[in-house]
């Protein structure tokens, strides 16, 4: 027998304290421990990190990229959320 | 929510009806258009985009034969690792060695975001069906060589690569910046090493001159057939897969390397090597192509080695993988049941 069925884990890095994790990249593994033994040795070689997720790939929900335009459509069309929407006389300051 | 799997077989069947019909080819078009519209402004493509088929096809072809190059060529290097002539290069070469593993898994994860199991992948390699680069044919015949290789070998590995970290394709680009920087090291410890024989004995820099003299025109060769030759070239670079074209990244490399050879005391085995005023690089002689397609075709030197290798390991460590699994399958009852599935978007297919 030369196939093993281990699942796909998504591994996400915490670079260093203060940071959030991080996707990092992939790797399989038979269980979670083995996981995260892996994603030190493929993804934290040179000290890029000093915390580590590993996730299972298929306990993550993503929205589809088919979604793409109508899902994040209601954001597009309020500019009035972001503060260069706004007309400020000038020499107004610390606005 | 589409799948990954659904949205995969989009490009033969839009609609999802598996019926091909009119409103599927206008969709088709569609999507087409967007794609090369995307690829036109420089953006990333990502694993669940529509793409067409045969950018799929060439995407999985490449980035398999890169990952296969990684692991093969631990091989030539691993050679040296119980005779390396002090602890410090000892220590040197096996994280070097290592490094090839974790590049080879970088990409054969960004392989797999294009749905091609590693398993498929690796049974290609052990097959025959896909190819690595036709340097990792030749041996390592002295110590020299792993310097040799380090400079030469991943000088023009990088030369290569650098360009696709900019690659139209998101999880291959990210994982050739990942290696691009590892790359450097292994390119300065092999010019370290170098320089310490080439300033040796007269022995030690004989040595040296002789792994430079086998490896200079392999490396040449390392990036690929001549423009008017490269069957993939022109399509891969109008995908932005590829920036630049095989003559290009070749002349970089020898303007490069003719200075670092000075440095190191060394020459390279080419008398027709002189620098062109007038078109601002060094003219180089004449590529033998014969030989890069005789080994292309299996009959390198190492060919048969290589492969056998693999394919030993890979068999040798299968108890590994059962007894890990089977060990998971008793403690967590994880294995498998977590799923096997898609990449980076973690979508399961349904």
């Amino acid at each position: 027998m030369t196939t093993t069925d281990w699942p796909l884990w998504e591994v996400f890095v915490r670079s260093r304290r203060g940071l959030s994790h991080t996707h990092a990249g992939s790797l399989h593994a038979p269980d979670a421990e083995l996981a995260l033994r892996n994603a030190r040795d493929l993804y934290t070689r040179r000290g890029e990190g000093v915390s580590i997720w590993v996730v299972p790939a298929a306990a993550i929900t993503a929205s589809s990229p088919d979604e793409k335009d109508p899902f994040f459509e209601p954001a597009a069309d309020k500019p009035y959320r972001h503060p260069t929407f706004y007309e400020i006389p000038e020499g107004v300051k610390h606005l | 929510m589409a799948t990954a799997a659904a949205q995969r077989t989009a490009g033969t069947q839009p609609d999802g009806d598996g019926v091909p019909d009119t409103a599927d080819t206008a969709d088709t078009a569609a999507y087409q258009r967007a794609f090369d519209a995307a690829v036109a402004a420089d953006e990333r493509v990502e694993p669940r985009d529509w793409m067409p088929d045969a950018y799929r096809a060439t995407l999985v072809r490449q980035i398999a034969q890169h990952a296969h190059s990684e692991i093969i060529g631990m091989q030539p290097e691993a050679n040296w690792i119980t005779r390396a002539p002090s602890l410090r290069r000892k220590a040197i070469l096996m994280a070097k060695v290592q490094d090839e593993a974790g590049h080879g898994l970088y990409l054969y994860s960004a392989a797999e975001t294009l749905g091609t199991g590693r398993d498929e992948l690796l049974d290609k390699l052990h097959s025959g069906r896909q190819k690595y680069s036709s340097i990792f044919n030749y041996p390592t015949l002295t110590w020299a060589d792993v310097g040799a290789i380090g400079w030469l070998v991943d000088g023009a590995a990088i030369t290569n690569q650098v360009p696709l970290c900019r690659c139209s394709y998101g999880p291959y680009a990210r994982a050739m910046v990942r290696i691009c920087k590892e790359e450097s090291f292994h390119q300065r410890q092999g010019y370290e090493s170098l320089l310490a024989l080439s300033k040796g004995t007269p022995e030690q820099h004989a040595m040296a001159q002789d792994a430079v003299d086998r490896w200079w025109w392999p490396s040449l060769m390392m990036f690929g057939p001549p423009d008017d030759e490269s069957q993939h070239s022109a399509q891969s670079m109008e995908w932005k897969i590829k920036r630049h074209s095989n003559d290009e990244l070749r002349q970089r490399f020898v303007d490069i390397c003719v200075p670092q050879a000075e440095s190191l005391g060394l020459t390279l085995p080419d008398p027709d090597l002189r620098w062109n005023e007038e078109r601002g690089h060094y003219d180089f002689g004449v590529i033998d192509w014969t030989e890069f397609r005789d080994v292309l075709k299996g009959n390198g030197p190492c060919n048969e080695q290589r492969i056998t290798q693999r394919r030993r390991a890979h068999d040798e460590g299968a108890w590994v993988r059962e007894a890990a699994a089977a060990y998971a399958a008793k403690h967590t009852g994880t294995a498998g049941a977590a799923g096997h599935k898609t990449h980076e978007t973690g979508a399961a297919r349904a």
